[in-house]
């Protein structure tokens, strides 16, 4: 018998009947090609509002192509086809009505490496705001400041909002990121592995933030780290090939998962 | 020596030596021109040599060479030969004259020895014997004639200069004014209107500009007829000459004058270069009109070239499906890189002078027809040629800059809710801008040096008018210009008098490099405070 690998899961409150409620995000039977390679095969699954899902796996599992597919990132792969339904609110993302830009305005993404522009550190927290132009000018300070004490980061930069934010850390960057994602007040916010390029520190402050930006946005986590779902996630999904192989409570698919897969995953026997 | 092959040596100095060679021949290029050039304006001694047959020559040497004797036996003396500027075109039917050193008797360079540069003729060398003052006045003789002229040459060019704006500024508004009345009534005859009030109006301000016209020319002959003053003049061989003083554009004595005065000569003719008309067939004065016409054209090529090619660029990079066909479309744009310029040139004619040209003129100008306003070349299409030339530069180097923007850029904008084209103008378009001027700044080297297409589409030896002006509507696209590339080959190749056009080649050819040095840094400039502004290495 190896020794039990598995990380601690913290205890934290989850509502019991947060998948009964009706959810954010609903995928159903989705499945995705990229040309005549398929990368997820009849997926289903639901987001509860407020909370933090972690997508898991190997690899070359689809998780990060799941999400992507949740703003309709992945239109801008050429050879894409997508089959099933994913639904926002209750409305299909696929729907001829519905403007993509509108999509991605609910929708928020914070990408694994950090991508600020190259700008000043209040023009890139602003551009969202900009681009739907709803804002007054006046009324922009105040997003931008409200958005970068979200993202926690306020007390860092706010002496030097017109420096460039390339003169940044990569981890004040990253946190940069999710203040510009913040700003645009997306219903659901998708990050992509956004710690992979971060230091414990850094990674530690994140993962933090998650904690506190679940209050006001539904977190969707793509990550590597199985301690790192294990510490922030409320639900977790444990994905292989293309397949969602199991979903339920972090706390649960940690310690007591269903099926063999997950357990040889979660124990560190492959992957 | 094995380890000399092996560790590599071998190739760091065939690598560093290849670059030292090109950097050697470039370094010898820059050094010829500036040594040609650069000593041209600088005043050289006046000699006058006594010859064996008894003739005296006065000038300034301006080359030495051996004298080849190809049958001569081994050991016999070196024999040199000296080409002596004796100026005096007038006299004595050419300007140079080769000497050789054997035929010298003796040489002196007396101080009271003269170069009067004129308006025509090229240079006076002599002495200057008296000056006589128009119209009753006192006639000086000697020493005292030389400072007389010198004290009154400055009033004689403010004259000049009065002569030159009343040609060309005010009887060329009362041309131009002529012209446009006559187009109007040629107009009106078109339309089938030949009397009319309209008619008899225009005919009386015609009227009215020719009797500006007859007091201009008045005035003009009042103002050439000047101060009447007269300079005896004479020269070796006992020749004797008279020059009205409103012809003397400079009257020295190179031997008299000190290091100082010497530098203040060489700015001055500098300037001139810089800053005058040319004169004599563009073997004296200056080239401005040419340095206009060179940055004029190339400013509207980039104005054209830019938009045109990163548009073009923009599509092949961002929003073409990405495929054969771009793919044969973009080598298709690298080979038109490589055709030869002059079949642009014969394009340019073909298509932009007489095709698009001539409808210009059929639709707007039809009442100077059958004069071709448009339908001829000018600084326009000689432009727009150009800018054909140089697209490829500019799609490559923008196309380049696109690629090199990291994907995550446009994603982080489009997943913000911003559209392909928000993104495109916002997020990539300030990104890609370095790549864009350094498309530019290549686009730019390439359109100032280009002779051969010009010379088909709108350059001229010597334009009469800049293409811009005080003349209504002061930007004249549609007239022909001087350029510098055009002018060395006009000035070196196509002179009258060759060895006096020969320094004047050099001088060009620096003024060229200059300018394409100065436009470059330009853009360098700019180019690297974008570069700090949008640097986007940290994607």
């Amino acid at each position: 018998m190896p020794p039990d690998t598995r990380p601690v899961v913290p205890p934290r409150e989850v509502r019991a009947d947060a998948l009964h409620h009706p959810p954010m995000v609903e995928i159903s039977h989705l499945s995705l090609h990229y040309g005549t390679k398929q990368a997820l095969d009849d997926v289903s699954l639901n987001i509860p509002p407020n909370h933090v899902t972690a997508f898991i796996g190997p690899s070359g599992c689809g998780k990060s192509t799941l999400l992507r597919c949740l703003n309709r990132m992945n239109d801008l792969v050429d050879g894409v086809r997508i089959a099933g339904t994913i639904r926002v609110h209750g409305q299909d993302i696929h729907d001829v009505a519905l403007n993509v830009t509108e999509l991605r305005k609910r929708v928020g993404m914070v990408f694994q490496k950090s991508n600020p522009f190259p700008k000043t550190i209040y023009d890139n927290v602003a551009y969202g705001p900009r681009i739907l132009g709803t804002v007054p000018r006046a009324g922009l300070d105040e997003i931008v400041e409200k958005s970068l004490r979200g993202a926690a980061i306020w007390d860092e930069v706010k002496d030097r909002l017109q420096d460039s934010a390339l003169g940044l850390s990569g981890g004040q960057q990253q946190r940069l990121c999710i203040a510009r994602a913040i700003a645009v007040e997306p219903d659901v916010l998708l990050m992509d592995e956004p710690c992979s390029a971060l230091d414990p520190i850094a990674t530690a402050k994140i993962e933090d933030l998650m904690l506190d930006l679940k209050q006001r946005f539904t977190i969707v986590i793509v990550t590597h780290n199985m301690q790192q779902a294990a510490r922030v996630s409320d639900f977790t999904a444990f994905m292989y090939v293309g397949r969602l192989v199991e979903h339920g409570r972090t706390q649960e698919l940690f310690t007591t998962p269903r099926e063999k897969q997950t357990e040889d995953y979660i124990t560190g026997r492959f992957g | 020596m094995k380890t000399f092959w092996k560790n590599g040596d071998a190739f760091v100095w065939l690598t560093g030596g290849a670059l030292a060679m090109a950097l050697l021949m470039v370094t010898g290029l820059v050094l010829l021109i500036l040594v040609n050039g650069l000593g041209f304006f600088w005043p050289r001694t006046m000699y006058a040599f006594t010859l064996k047959d008894g003739r005296t020559v006065v000038g300034q040497i301006t080359m030495r060479e051996t004298v080849p004797q190809p049958d001569a036996a081994e050991g016999t003396p070196e024999r040199h030969r000296i080409q002596i500027r004796q100026g005096n075109r007038d006299l004595y039917g050419m300007d140079f004259l080769w000497v050789d050193e054997d035929a010298i008797v003796s040489r002196a360079a007396p101080v009271e020895l003269a170069v009067i540069e004129r308006r025509e003729w090229g240079n006076f060398h002599g002495r200057v014997e008296a000056l006589r003052e128009g119209a009753g006045g006192r006639r000086v003789e000697g020493e005292e004639a030389w400072l007389t002229l010198q004290a009154a040459l400055p009033a004689a060019h403010a004259l000049n200069a009065q002569i030159l704006d009343v040609e060309r500024n005010q009887i060329g508004a009362i041309n131009a004014a002529q012209e446009r009345i006559r187009l109007q009534v040629k107009k009106l005859a078109r339309q089938g209107v030949t009397t009319g009030a309209a008619v008899e109006r225009l005919e009386s301000e015609l009227t009215e500009l020719q009797a500006d016209y007859g007091l201009k020319r008045k005035l003009l002959a009042t103002l050439r007829e000047g101060s009447g003053t007269v300079i005896e003049l004479s020269a070796a061989g006992d020749r004797r000459a008279e020059l009205a003083l409103g012809d003397v554009v400079r009257a020295y004595r190179p031997n008299a004058m000190g290091a100082g005065a010497k530098a203040r000569f060489y700015a001055s003719k500098l300037w001139e270069f810089v800053a005058d008309d040319p004169r004599e067939s563009n073997t004296e004065g200056g080239v401005f009109p040419a340095i206009f016409g060179t940055v004029m054209m190339v400013l509207i090529m980039s104005v054209i070239v830019t938009p045109l090619g990163v548009v073009a660029a923009f599509y092949l990079r961002e929003y073409a499906k990405q495929g054969p066909m771009v793919s044969a479309v973009r080598i298709a744009v690298n080979n038109l890189a490589g055709v030869p310029s002059i079949v642009f040139g014969v394009f340019g004619v073909g298509f932009f002078i007489y095709v698009v040209g001539g409808a210009i003129d059929r639709t707007f100008f039809a009442e100077a027809l059958p004069t071709p306003t448009f339908g001829t070349g000018g600084i326009l299409w000689a432009s727009l040629t150009l800018a054909l030339l140089t697209v490829p530069v500019v799609i490559v180097a923008t196309e380049e800059g696109l690629a090199a923007i990291p994907q995550g850029a446009r994603e982080a904008s489009l997943a913000l809710g911003a559209t392909k084209f928000e993104t495109t103008w916002r997020v990539v378009l300030p990104a890609v801008m370095p790549s864009i001027l350094t498309g530019l700044i290549l686009a730019m080297a390439r359109a100032a040096g280009e002779v051969a297409p010009l010379m088909i589409t709108g350059v001229v030896k010597l334009a009469p008018t800049l293409p811009l002006d005080g003349q209504w509507p002061f930007v004249h696209l549609e007239r022909k210009f001087m350029h510098l590339g055009f002018h060395i080959y006009d000035v070196g190749f196509q002179s009258p008098n060759v060895d006096a056009a020969r320094p004047m080649v050099f001088m060009t050819a620096i003024l060229l490099l200059l300018i394409v040095l100065f436009l470059n840094l330009a853009a360098i400039l700019i180019r690297g405070k974008l570069r700090k502004k949008y640097a986007v290495t940290a994607l």
